[in-house]
């Protein structure tokens, strides 16, 4: 019997694994589609962001209350890790709680009690905290999750995760309450679980085949959730509680009100201004901005995995509080969304397939991206250091020179600036003329 | 006090050499309310007797609406026409009013081969008054509420919140701060090329927006620290018909008020 799980457990493991490896290989294969771009920061500068913002959280806490909630559910996450690892171990060899058994008697077991109390009790915590996010969700509708790009699949995701959070919770007390309980029946005390210890006592009514049942149910059902989790990550929103590290780990260093200069256009704009210069030789064909995915940084389509559509951004967008198309979350999501299209296709037609679509223009489109005014809010936003606005710049600068598709006043502005040095149409000889009225 | 400016070409050609260059901006030399932050800070300037100069016809535009609307050539041609410019006369340091200019001088210019001190005249009017070159005189703000609303271009994109700030609380009036400033400040608007052009179709134009954010504190002044803000604000407050309460002003235009210059 004990043999026919270990091999269950060990198959299990193993095809979760090797789904989830290849879906995350797809994942860093499209981060990849993008172009080059050097992010040159010290190893201090990336730990230290990495430690603060994805690990401390520490942007999180710009809105006190949802931070807090979902400081409860982090907090869990990451300590329910220990009793993981437990599970893998009893399953791979078949054993059953064996930290606990083997270090009966050392300090190492006070240490195990204590961690499992933490979880337990994390995990309650974690209930009700889940209930809450249902209710903002779905009945207290708070506005930043009911806009046009939530509608239909990023709202079932969001709370389909928040589904299975209840549901491993539920497992976890399953399995801790069935197996205190046994414990009591057989040693006449409880293993010093607080909570599944009063859960435990209250059931030592039932029979012991029951009891089994309800502990094998908790465990094969909780390991089983992880599984299904480490599958479903990355297809979901919920992605980020992985590659919020990477993603702050690689956070740009330069101050957010810095451009990234286009040096092909600088050489031959120098070259046009000093027929001395000769512009070094240009890499490969010549592409404004962005187009499509593959014309963005790997950064960008990082950030674009990374997003998990919590909506801050767009909250705090000016244009979009005013009523314009843009919204920073829907930039991230049609990045990501493209990135998985563009995968799907390979897939089906090959690796060479280029269907005809592209980010700007099926998904994006020019009234969003000319709503923006750079204003940084969207990043200063973020939780997780992702830059909407990287995006939403190469698409205009794709809009503008590739497409020439630039409002009939930004044209006037562009004449202006380039006949008179000024936006406005003033005379450059009448620059001075403001020094009239000092004396 | 006979007010003097400077101009780099004429120094030139006298043989001297300006400590600071005085990067005045399209808005500070063309429209006209910008124009006034622009003499209250040459006032200054003058009071202090502070060895600068400006580019004056030499000067162009820093190219920003044209980079930030996705015209790269034009930012280009602009950019490296001022660094020419800039470098030909051995320009060190560049102070400004406009934090457009700031920030691209600042941040973009040196990609290009321009390296410059640069600094805008909040942070160099808070220096001035942490050296104590610069006496503020209170009396005429005491009492009066001003709330003060960040640049974006100041604020997030470089994180000068207090120098603006320290500026107006050297008048000894009563700074108020709004919910939404500092970080979560909103854009008055005019950013990314927005002021050249109409808004796109929606519900609200932002101005209107964080005009009205800004007198939830009832103020007296909204002080402001950019000439592309002060437009935005200035025709929010008009729409709201309260122009007569409330002034939008700079906070250059303070101190020269308050010093009576």
């Amino acid at each position: 019997m004990v043999i026919l799980q270990i091999i269950l457990f060990i198959a299990l493991t193993g095809v979760t694994f090797y789904f989830a490896f290849a879906k995350f290989k797809e994942i860093y294969d499209n981060v990849n589609l993008g172009k080059p771009e050097k992010i040159d920061t010290p190893l201090s500068f990336r730990l230290k962001k990495m430690m603060l913002i994805a690990f401390g959280q520490k942007k999180m806490f710009k809105i006190t209350f949802p931070a807090l909630l979902h400081l409860v559910i982090y907090a869990s996450f990451l300590i329910t890790q220990i009793e993981l690892l437990e599970i893998f171990i009893d399953g791979f060899i078949g054993t059953h709680r064996i930290i606990y058994h083997l270090s009966e008697g050392t300090f190492i077991n006070s240490l195990y009690i204590f961690v499992i109390n933490f979880i337990e009790i994390l995990s309650l915590l974690t209930f009700f905290v889940t209930l809450i996010f249902i209710i903002r969700r779905t009945i207290l509708k708070i506005d930043r999750f009911k806009k046009p790009e939530m509608k239909g699949w990023a709202t079932k995701d969001g709370l389909l995760i928040l589904a299975l959070e209840l549901t491993l919770i539920t497992f976890i007390f399953m399995m801790n309450g069935g197996d205190s309980a046994l414990h009591i029946k057989e040693t006449g005390k409880d293993y010093g679980f607080i909570l599944s210890g009063i859960l435990g006592s209250a059931l030592t009514g039932l029979p012991d085949w029951l009891l089994l049942t309800i502990e094998k149910i908790g465990w094969w059902g909780h390991i089983m959730t992880v599984f299904a989790f480490l599958l479903y990550l990355p297809y979901s929103k919920h992605l980020h509680i992985m590659l919020a590290f990477p993603n702050t780990f690689f956070s740009r260093p330069e101050p957010k009100g810095e451009m990234h200069n286009m040096p092909a256009i600088q050489h031959e704009v120098h070259a046009m201004l000093d027929p001395s210069f000769v512009a070094p030789e240009a890499e490969g064909e010549m592409q404004f901005g962005a187009k499509d995915v593959y014309d963005l940084s790997w950064k960008s389509l990082l950030d674009a995995y990374t997003c998990t559509e919590c909506g801050r951004c767009t909250a705090a967008c000016p244009a979009n509080q005013t009523g314009k198309k843009l919204s920073p979350r829907k930039i991230m999501m049609d990045t990501r969304d493209r990135m998985e299209e563009i995968a799907k296709c390979k897939k089906e037609h090959g690796p060479d397939f280029v269907d005809n679509k592209t980010l700007l223009g099926d998904y994006i489109t020019g009234e969003e991206l000319r709503a923006c005014t750079t204003c940084n809010a969207c990043v200063e936003e973020c939780p997780v250091n992702i830059s909407p606005l990287n995006i939403i710049l190469e698409l205009r600068r794709n809009l503008i020179m590739e497409q020439s598709d630039s409002p009939a006043e930004w044209n006037n502005v562009f004449a202006n600036m380039e006949n008179n040095q000024a936006p406005w149409q003033f005379s450059p000889s009448d620059r001075l003329n403001w020094t009239n009225e000092l004396n | 006090m006979q007010y003097k400016v400077p101009v780099m070409s004429d120094l030139v050609a006298e043989g001297k050499t300006p400590e600071v260059i005085f990067w005045v901006g399209c808005a500070g030399s063309f429209d006209q309310r910008a124009q006034r932050v622009t003499l209250a800070f040459t006032k200054i300037l003058n009071q202090l007797n502070i060895n600068f100069a400006v580019l004056g016809t030499e000067e162009a535009c820093t190219g920003d609406p044209a980079r930030r609307a996705g015209n790269e050539f034009v930012f280009q041609m602009l950019a490296q026409q001022n660094i020419a410019t800039l470098n030909g006369y051995g320009v060190k340091k560049i102070l400004t009013t406009c934090p457009h200019c700031f920030n691209i001088i600042k941040n973009e210019y040196p990609a290009l081969g321009g390296n410059y001190e640069v600094l805008h005249h909040s942070t160099y009017l808070q220096q001035l008054i942490n050296e104590g070159k610069l006496k503020v005189e209170g009396g005429q703000f005491k009492g009066r509420r001003i709330t003060y609303h960040d640049s974006c271009y100041l604020g997030r994109a470089n994180e000068i919140y207090e120098a603006p700030r320290s500026v107006i609380e050297a008048l000894d009036a009563d700074l108020v701060e709004i919910n939404k400033s500092k970080a979560n400040g909103l854009c008055c608007g005019a950013g990314g090329a927005q002021m050249f052009k109409e808004d796109e179709p929606g519900k609200k134009r932002i101005n209107i927006q964080r005009t009205e954010q800004l007198m939830e504190v009832y103020p007296d002044i909204i002080a402001v620290a950019c000439p592309f803000c002060n437009t935005m604000l200035t025709d929010g407050v008009k729409n709201e018909n309260k122009q007569d309460e409330i002034k939008v002003v700079d906070i250059a235009e303070l101190v020269a008020q308050a010093n009576k210059y």
